[in-house]
Order: C-alpha cells, then sequence, then structure tokens
C-alpha cells in the first residue's frame, strides 16, 4: 500500500516538498542537466528561469518522473522518484496538477470532459458530484459556461486555463506549469500569472514554474532558480537575483544578446550594400 | 556490411519488433483481464465507443468489397469450371474461398485502412501534443487507457465484420449464380450450406481475431513510438499500414498452416 514517504525522519526534509541532488539527465550522449541541486519548501513558488535549450523543461520533466536521470536522486514528498515502484508513483503523481505548455487537453474530449477525467478514473464519485466539481474548477479559471466546447474551439489562453482547471481537479498539493504565458498577449498572460497568485494566496500549494519571461517570473516566484547550458547558475529570492553581480545572470535579466549572435550583425549590412537596397 | 551481417541484423530487428508487440498485447491484456479482477477500473465506455468506430463504421465500405469480391470469385471460378461442365461448383467455390480465406483478410484490409491507421496517427498526434505524458501525471497508464480498449474492441468487432463479410461475398457469388449460372437464389443458398463446415467458418473466425489483435498492437505501436512533429506522425501512420498488411498476411500463413495440419490428422 501506498504511504507518504518518511519525512520527518531526515531533519533537512522536514518542511521539503521537493529535493533535489547532483541530478544528471542525457539524450543519448547529449548532457541536458549537469549536477542540479536544490530544494522547494512546501507551500513556495519557485521559478525556473532560463534560455531556450538551457535545459529547465527536462529539468521539470525530470521532478514529474517523465525523464528517467543518469545520476542523482529527485524527492518529492519523500519518495526517491528513481527507485520508486510504479504504484507508488502513480499514487504520488495523483497529488500532482500539471499544466502543459501546450495545455496537452485531450482532443477527443470537451472541456468539461477532460476536467472531469481525474475524479472519474480516481474517484468513486458521482456523476453530478464530478459535474458540480467540473463547474467549480471551470470557474476559478475564469471558464465559466465552457464545459460542452472542444478544446479545439478555444483560444491559446482559454486552453492553458482549462489546462490548470484540470490539473486542479484532484486539489494538488504541488502544481506543477511549464511556460505558462509563452505564446500569449500580454493581457492573457497577466490574466495567467494572476492566476496563479490567486490559487498561491488561496490554497498555498507547492508552485514549480519553468518560464523564460522575466517579468511573469518575478511577479509570482518566491524564489527563483536560474539555469544555463544545463547547470544552475544562480537561486535566491527575486531580490537576490536582481543583485547578483554574475556577468552570465545580468546578461540574462538585462536581455542582453550573446556576443556570438552580435558578432557579426555588419553582414547584413554588407550584404544589402552591395545589392544597392 | 555483408549480406550475411545485414540478413542477421534485420532478422533481429524483426524479432524485437514481434517481442514489442508481444509485450504491448500482454500488458493490454493483464489490463483487460486481470486488472478488473483486482478491483481496478474496466473501461467498458472507451471499448464501445472504439468498437462503434471500428466496427460499425466499417459496415458501408465492407459490404459493398465483400460483395464485390464474392462475384469476382464466382466469376473467376465459373470461368474454369464451365470448360470442366461443372458450373453447379461455383457455390462450393465462393463459399469454401470467401468464408476460410478471403472474408477474414479482405476485413483485415479494410480495417487496417480506417482503424490501423487512425490508431497511429490518433496516438502518435497525442504524443506531439503531450497528451501521453499529461496521461501519466494523471497516474493513467497510456497503454490501459488507450490501447486496451482498442484491442478489446478489435477482438471482438473484427469476427463480427468478418461474419458480415462471409455473408455478403456469399450474397454476391449469388448474384452471379442466381443470374447467370441457372440458380436460383434458394439452390444457391443450400448449394453453400452443404458445401460449408462449420470449420471453414470457425477458422476464419479465430483467424479473424488474431488479425485483430495483430492490428491494434501495429497501429497503437506505430502510434507510441512516433517521433515528435508532424512529419513524423505520418511516417508512423503509413508505417502502421505497410506492417500490419504484412504481420496479417504472416498471421494467416502460419494459422491456415496449423489448420492444415490438424486437418489433415
Amino acid at each position: 500500500m501506498y504511504q507518504d514517504g518518511d519525512q520527518s525522519g531526515h531533519p533537512e526534509r522536514k518542511g521539503l516538498a521537493i529535493e533535489i541532488r547532483n541530478l544528471r539527465v542525457t539524450y543519448g550522449e547529449h548532457e541536458v542537466l549537469h549536477d542540479i541541486s536544490f530544494d522547494v519548501k512546501a507551500g513556495e513558488t519557485i521559478a525556473i528561469l532560463g534560455g531556450s535549450g538551457s535545459g529547465k523543461t527536462t529539468l521539470l520533466r525530470s521532478l514529474m518522473g517523465l525523464e528517467k536521470p543518469v545520476s542523482g536522486e529527485v524527492w518529492i514528498r519523500g519518495h526517491d522518484l528513481c527507485c520508486i515502484s510504479r504504484t507508488d508513483l502513480a499514487e504520488l503523481r495523483k497529488k500532482f496538477g500539471v499544466s502543459f505548455q501546450g495545455g496537452a487537453l485531450f482532443g477527443s474530449m470537451t472541456v468539461g470532459e477532460n476536467v472531469a477525467l481525474p475524479l472519474r478514473e480516481h474517484t468513486q464519485l458521482e456523476d453530478a458530484t464530478i459535474a458540480i466539481v467540473v463547474r467549480l474548477k471551470l470557474e476559478e479559471v475564469g471558464l465559466s459556461g465552457y464545459e460542452d466546447y472542444n478544446p479545439a474551439q478555444l483560444s491559446g489562453g482559454m486552453k492553458k486555463r482549462a489546462a490548470v482547471a484540470r490539473a486542479l481537479t484532484m486539489d494538488p498539493e504541488i502544481l506543477f506549469f511549464d511556460e505558462p504565458s509563452a505564446g500569449l498577449d500580454p493581457i492573457i498572460a497577466a490574466g495567467i500569472d494572476h492566476l496563479i497568485l490567486k490559487l498561491k494566496a488561496a490554497f498555498h500549494m507547492t508552485i514549480v514554474v519553468v518560464t523564460h519571461e522575466l517579468a511573469s517570473a518575478f511577479l509570482i516566484a518566491d524564489r527563483m532558480v536560474l539555469i544555463d547550458k544545463g547547470r544552475i547558475l544562480a537561486i535566491g529570492t527575486p531580490a537576490e537575483l536582481k543583485a547578483c553581480e554574475q556577468p552570465r545572470v545580468r546578461q540574462f535579466l538585462g536581455r542582453v544578446p550573446d556576443p556570438e549572435m552580435s558578432a557579426d550583425e555588419g553582414y547584413l549590412d554588407r550584404l544589402t550594400a552591395k545589392l544597392h537596397l | 556490411m555483408s549480406v550475411t551481417a545485414t540478413v542477421g541484423q534485420a532478422t533481429i530487428d524483426g524479432l524485437v519488433y514481434v517481442g514489442d508487440l508481444t509485450l504491448l498485447t500482454g500488458r493490454s491484456l493483464r489490463a483487460l483481464v486481470i486488472a478488473p479482477v483486482q478491483g481496478k477500473r474496466f473501461r467498458a465506455g472507451r471499448a464501445i465507443h472504439q468498437a462503434m468506430a471500428t466496427g460499425v463504421g466499417a459496415v458501408p465500405i465492407l459490404s459493398l468489397i465483400s460483395f464485390f469480391i464474392g462475384l469476382i470469385m464466382a466469376l473467376q471460378s465459373a470461368y474454369e469450371l464451365q470448360r470442366l461442365g461443372a458450373i453447379a461448383f461455383v457455390a462450393d467455390a465462393v463459399a469454401i474461398s470467401v468464408t476460410r480465406e478471403l472474408a477474414p483478410l479482405i476485413t483485415a484490409i479494410v480495417v487496417i485502412g480506417r482503424s490501423g491507421s487512425a490508431f497511429a496517427a490518433e496516438i502518435g498526434s497525442m504524443k506531439v501534443n503531450e497528451e501521453l505524458d499529461a496521461l501519466e501525471v494523471m497516474a493513467l497508464d497510456p497503454i490501459d487507457f488507450l490501447v486496451a480498449p482498442k484491442l478489446l474492441a478489435m477482438a471482438v468487432m473484427l469476427p463480427c465484420l468478418t461474419t458480415w463479410a462471409d455473408f455478403m461475398g456469399v450474397l454476391g457469388g449469388a448474384t452471379f449464380g442466381v443470374s447467370a449460372a441457372g440458380f436460383t437464389f434458394s439452390s444457391y443458398m443450400q448449394a453453400t450450406l452443404h458445401a460449408l463446415m462449420s470449420r471453414d467458418i470457425v477458422t476464419g473466425l479465430i483467424k479473424s481475431v488474431m488479425f485483430g489483435i495483430v492490428i491494434t498492437a501495429v497501429g497503437c505501436h506505430e502510434g507510441l513510438s512516433a517521433g515528435l512533429g508532424a512529419e513524423q506522425v505520418g511516417r508512423s501512420t503509413t508505417s502502421a499500414v505497410v506492417k500490419s498488411i504484412f504481420m496479417v498476411v504472416a498471421v494467416d500463413l502460419v494459422f491456415t498452416f496449423l489448420f492444415y495440419l490438424t486437418a489433415s490428422r
């Protein structure tokens, strides 16, 4: 039978929702994450920041048990994901809520059926009760009345909100967001940030957000982890990161392009000059 | 690489592929048979939905094709039988060839085109859209949730469709028999029933169950192993059709050989 891991026995684990120790993940020969270690306290909102290809989504997938690390440990609620049985992992995942980058709503189901799915599969609740829960969850994310819509009929922002409603269905203890504001206009993106803040205030969940949107991360996070080329560059509160003097951190926060990208910026001028354009 | 090494590698790859299909089928069967006994959820609704899509949806096109095949078989056999003065045996030829071989095979090919390819495309697209990951993090096994209901639906619907194809094939033969071979509809049907043994129909139905399992396993395996991207989903769909046809013919050969061995004893 599944039991929550012994969190009290290990002093360091007390009050921690997630612990990552010396995590290494590779895709073939390519090392995506190198020696990643940090903790997430229960009830804390942590933003994992990094550029494209920095390994932040792989890190998030490792936290959900979707990527098998080469070495290192990922402890969630006292369970090491690397050694956990399939049954225990399934039980642990019932305490997760995940909002994927594209929403990952099931296209063959309506929005209401998407939100109801975890309840139908994991509880014995009656249809009428499930319908009430679905309505409440959709109301929480501002999608009242959209139960019978197909995901294809929703806009990008609505899909993300519907995905959040589905993630909230089982009242999760840990909520994972993958790029919640990516590809959305500033107003919709601000709406998603506001929704995360609302969830944080209302339910005191542990929230892990992967993003490359600096404004969003600074707004919602209690702490931030900055990743670059698979390694942790900096970790701390938003204020600590702002005060960090490390050049690469300054470059990321200041949105300064890499020298190799700007080195030959005269190329276009030379090319257009030759063409007398 | 030498010819021997190439053939050896191809053989190993083929065996690994068959092993993967067997594992996938085994896990699906466990979800269908053992898991409900252990108190886990049996998704009857999803299986019925699949059965409607794969079975009922295939009836119109399968009816037409089986009717034509029966008619073609009658024409082809009459062509030879007429020369031997044995045109009266056209009903026997159609009945035996349709029930033993053609109906199960044609049904399987129609279902591959409609459903095997759809399984690969559906699951492949779900993989691209992170829906398979979403299932996993919701503590739902994609094989239990997606593959097992399809397997049940196909294992039940293929014999049903094959039985219908048997009937439509015989009807096609009867159309020729009545219009050009001097049969009445009743005498053609009597000749058909006289020619058929229950073994002919049963062996066809056993094969059709196996075809259903093979088509599901190949279609779902191709979808689950599709790469990320629309082009990869397209390739997995094509691959599902080609491999399913090959596997169905191979399984047909094996079972026909087994039936031949048991019949000749």
